[in-house]
């Protein structure tokens, strides 16, 4: 696994700025079967009296899969695997890293068992806590190739500000591929459920 | 590398620390004799045996278990010994079996201390013989080597000793036979439960399960630690693994002798002798046997299955060819069960996408339509036309790719199911498959059992095989009411004769997958209404009794299996398990109930309700083949026996869902072949070998 924890981009991984968008496709041009978007944090150590502690802060990594703008199906850490098995979610992690800066929660998806009418996939991150963005550090979201471990693209959380939950990228068909496109919105919201009405515009 | 000796065969070794492992199906006597150069036994010293378990270089287990672990150091062997010879006797005047020929062929295994094979021996022919010698380890020019032997005496331990020279071997022989069983009032260590997860421990140590009482074995002093109290709780938990030995040889009562008993009750806090190590586990909570209950007690193997397999959902453009026991698992039982679980994974999951992605159609066709007719002036002609075309069209093609997208994970699962289902082992398989025509009763217990197929309407084409875990964990109801899938006009005497018909199936297949001895069947038939359908296992002699008629047959059955799950219960809370009486059938009981609530008054009910409540913990099953209509009179009250048990049907019917999206699925039980003997044929070896089992 490739070391992420000073933000570096190993390999031929792209470092995303928000808007920016990728196309999912292999180095030597073949598509990709497999993806997973890796999510990390870290709570940030508080200023004040007993400065060395932390608090745990618990992220939550989505995936809304969406038909025609329609949300129809979710993967959360109450329904870890899609209906139709495609998009799957390792597991919750209500901690976050304690600085090895590795993938706290991921979530795979197989893209060429997405149902047929699934056109985009939007990928959401949540403080279920309740502690802001501004509390968490080296945050990340990052697209890996799940074949080979490759990171295809990366996208860090920084600035954070007093917002609960962030709006982080898309994966959307174009034409018979897929594209991942990084959104880096924030919003404020404890699930997936309060974000819906700022994922909308996005699609 | 496993050496598989036959006998005469030799295999050298090259480590000098070394096991041996011995397993067999019923408590045995271990011991090891050392010979001089000319294989002559000088005294009893040169004997390491129950009584006087260590011998330098050498120990053996202090008592009689169906597994032993003989420790042994040849290089901490006197120059003088140039042969170990491993003995095994059946213990005399316990009540166990009195020859070989009763019990499963002994394995014995040479194992490195990590447990890796060098050699194994099965020793098989043997007949009136109750000692035997396993496999002698001799130097040869300053290196050890095994050789299989499997030399077996009549007349038991004295004429074994005596063959090797000994002179004392009559009183040997008889002190042995004392020692063992004044450990005997301990414990003897029925071989191991058969929960998966012990399963799996022991399938990882070596393939004979040699797992039970060896770790104990060889500690403390005279008084060993007594494995057999949390070691014997699951074989009653399951409902008697017991093995092919005979009707629990472990009963306390034959021989107390001057040894102090605390053991026997098997509570570690009744004054227990000194040194009593390894007795850490609280009575009656040790359900995997050791001190430490790793299972966790919510998670039972149940309906839901055990974590599909690993293997990734990926199915990348061209698939690989599919291999049966393409799953993980550490046996191909377990594989195939796993990927029989995968499948029926796969197949509920491509099913939903195939469904969501036509609901979503439809729903955007509805609402395109609906928008379009929403401006009158599209309403006749022209433009709207073309909007409910497009509309249309956009629902076909969709339509079409996802009928593609399913078409093509269909046809990997069927290509899969061509190449599993003819390697299903019997428990799986279907009544028509070769597996059946070649049966022979097993030695073990199977991992699951095949109670049907399930399919959906999407894929008629693919059975995938209904597997559920055994020991049973729920009761079954086979229901005799209702009606059938396809509404085909089945009157309700056909549609009992055919629930009565499947439950016979399901019991004989029940009866044949287990071991002779560890499965038996009862059956109330009140007013004899299944008495054709019982035919085959009536007249195979397979039943433990007759099938029970009348009120008072009724109130009989129920009330001896009452008391079996009561008394079951009662040894296990008092982690007891070994001062059961010694007549109590340690076999799993399946109850089979026609007729149901005929012949029942309310406390024959209430005792039905407490066996399906309290039952399966204990290895008593219950099959009902009933109505629930029948049993209308009795409103609401029963509706939780009904939700406890698994409903399954006489045809199809699709009232069974997944555990994953929740699609019905339709069940089918597995029929036997029209004009096909498979059944009785099997039903015939079944009896056969329980006749010689009870020998």
């Amino acid at each position: 696994m490739v070391d992420v924890s000073k933000g570096g981009t190993p390999g031929g991984s792209v470092n995303l700025t928000k808007g920016q968008g990728i196309n999912l496709q292999k180095s030597d041009g073949g598509t990709l079967t497999a993806v997973r978007m890796g999510l990390g944090w870290q709570a940030a150590p508080r200023r004040g009296l007993f400065g060395s502690r932390t608090r745990e802060i618990d992220l939550d990594a989505s995936a809304v899969l969406f038909a025609d703008k329609q949300p129809v199906d979710v993967v959360f850490f109450r329904h870890l695997v899609s209906d139709d098995g495609s998009v799957r979610h390792t597991g919750d992690n209500l901690v976050g890293g304690v600085g090895q800066g590795g993938d706290d929660e991921a979530i795979l998806v197989d893209l060429p068992r997405v149902p047929v009418h699934i056109d985009q996939i939007v990928f959401t991150v949540n403080s279920f806590t309740g502690q802001t963005f501004q509390e968490v550090q080296n945050a990340f979201c990052r697209l890996v190739d799940e074949a080979n471990g490759d990171e295809l693209a990366r996208y860090t959380l920084d600035g954070g500000g007093q917002y609960t939950a962030q709006i982080m990228a898309k994966v959307h068909r174009v034409g018979a591929g897929w594209r991942m496109t990084a959104l880096g919105t924030p919003a404020n919201g404890r699930t997936f459920q309060d974000l819906m009405p700022a994922i909308l515009p996005h699609l | 590398m496993t050496a598989e000796l036959v006998r005469g065969q030799n295999h050298p070794l090259s480590q000098v620390h070394l096991e041996v492992r011995i397993s067999a199906g019923a408590p045995i006597v271990a011991g090891a004799t050392i010979g001089d150069e000319r294989g002559k036994v000088h005294g009893v010293e040169w004997v390491a045996h129950p009584g006087a378990p260590t011998l330098p270089g050498l120990e053996v287990s202090r008592q009689a278990a169906a597994d032993h672990r003989l420790a042994v150091d040849l290089g901490a062997m006197p120059d003088s010994v140039h042969r170990v010879s491993v003995l095994l006797a059946l213990p005399s005047g316990v009540g166990g079996p009195v020859h070989f020929g009763a019990v499963a062929a002994p394995f014995v295994a040479v194992t490195g201390l990590d447990g890796t094979e060098v050699a194994s021996y099965t020793i098989t022919g043997l007949e009136a013989e109750s000692a035997v010698v396993a496999l002698e380890l001799y130097r040869r020019q300053d290196a050890w080597k095994v050789r299989a032997i499997g030399q077996g005496y009549a007349g038991g331990l004295a004429e074994l000793l005596a063959d090797q020279g000994l002179p004392e071997a009559r009183s040997l022989a008889d002190t042995i036979n004392e020692a063992v069983s004044r450990a005997h009032s301990r414990s003897v260590a029925p071989p191991p439960p058969r929960t998966p997860d012990s399963d799996r421990t022991r399938r990882t140590a070596s393939p004979a399960p040699a797992q039970s009482a060896s770790p104990y074995t060889a500690q403390g002093p005279q008084d060993t630690p007594a494995p057999g109290t949390s070691d014997q709780a699951p074989s009653v938990v399951q409902g008697g693994q017991g093995g092919p030995a005979p009707a629990q040889p472990s009963s306390p009562y034959g021989a107390e002798g001057a040894q102090n008993t605390p053991a026997q009750a098997g509570r570690p806090d009744v004054s227990p002798p000194a040194g009593r190590a390894g007795e850490a586990a609280p009575p009656g909570t040790s359900t995997t046997g050791g001190p430490v209950d790793y299972s966790h007690p919510g998670r039972r193997t149940a309906a839901p299955p055990p974590a599909p397999p690993t293997a990734p959902p990926a199915r990348p453009g061209q698939p690989a060819r599919p291999v049966a026991g393409d799953a993980t698992g550490w046996s191909m039982d377990e594989r195939l069960y796993n990927q029989v679980w995968g499948m029926f994974e796969d197949l509920a999951r491509t099913v939903a996408a195939y469904r969501s992605a036509v609901d979503f159609a439809d729903s955007r066709l509805e609402q395109e339509i609906d928008r379009a007719l929403a401006d009158p002036r599209n309403r006749l002609g022209g433009p709207g036309d073309g909007a409910r075309e497009a509309a249309r069209a956009k629902h076909s093609q969709l339509v079409d790719q996802a009928r593609a997208a399913l078409d093509r994970d269909l046809a990997q699962l069927i290509a899969e199911a061509e190449v599993v289902e003819p390697a299903l082992p019997l428990a799986y398989a279907r009544w028509d498959s070769p597996v059946w025509h070649g049966y022979r009763v097993p030695m073990e217990m199977p991992m699951a059992l095949r109670l049907g197929d399930l399919r959906l309407p999407e894929s008629v084409a693919l059975n995938i095989p209904m597997l559920v875990r055994l020991p049973l964990e729920r009761g079954l109801w086979i229901d005799s009411g209702g009606e059938s899938l396809d509404g085909s006009v089945v009157d309700s005497g056909e549609l009992r004769r055919l629930a009565m018909d499947t439950a016979v199936t399901h019991a004989a297949r029940l009866l044949a997958v287990h071991p002779a001895g560890e499965f038996a069947v009862h059956v109330i038939d009140p007013a004899g209404a299944g008495a054709l359908s019982l035919a085959p296992l009536v007249r195979a002699g397979v039943l433990a009794g007759p099938p029970a008629a009348g009120a008072a047959g009724v109130a009989d059955v129920l009330g001896r299996l009452t008391q079996r799950v009561d008394l079951v219960q009662m040894a296990l809370r008092a982690g007891a398990a070994d001062s059961l009486p010694p007549d109590l059938d340690t076999a799993q009981q399946l109850l089979i109930v026609n007729d149901f609530p005929h012949g029942f008054d309310d406390r024959a009910v209430t005792r039905l309700r407490y066996l399906a409540d309290e039952g399966p913990a204990v290895g008593v099953h219950l099959m009902m083949v009933a109505d629930r209509e029948d049993a209308a009179a009795y409103g609401p009250l029963l509706d939780p026996l009904w939700r406890s048990l698994m409903r399954l049907t006489p045809v199809p019917d699709d009232h069974l869902a997944d555990p994953w999206v929740g699609h019905a699925w339709t069940y089918e039980p597995l029929a036997v072949p029209h004009g096909s003997q498979v059944l009785q044929q099997v039903l015939d070896q079944v009896a056969a070998a329980r006749r010689s089992w009870n020998r």
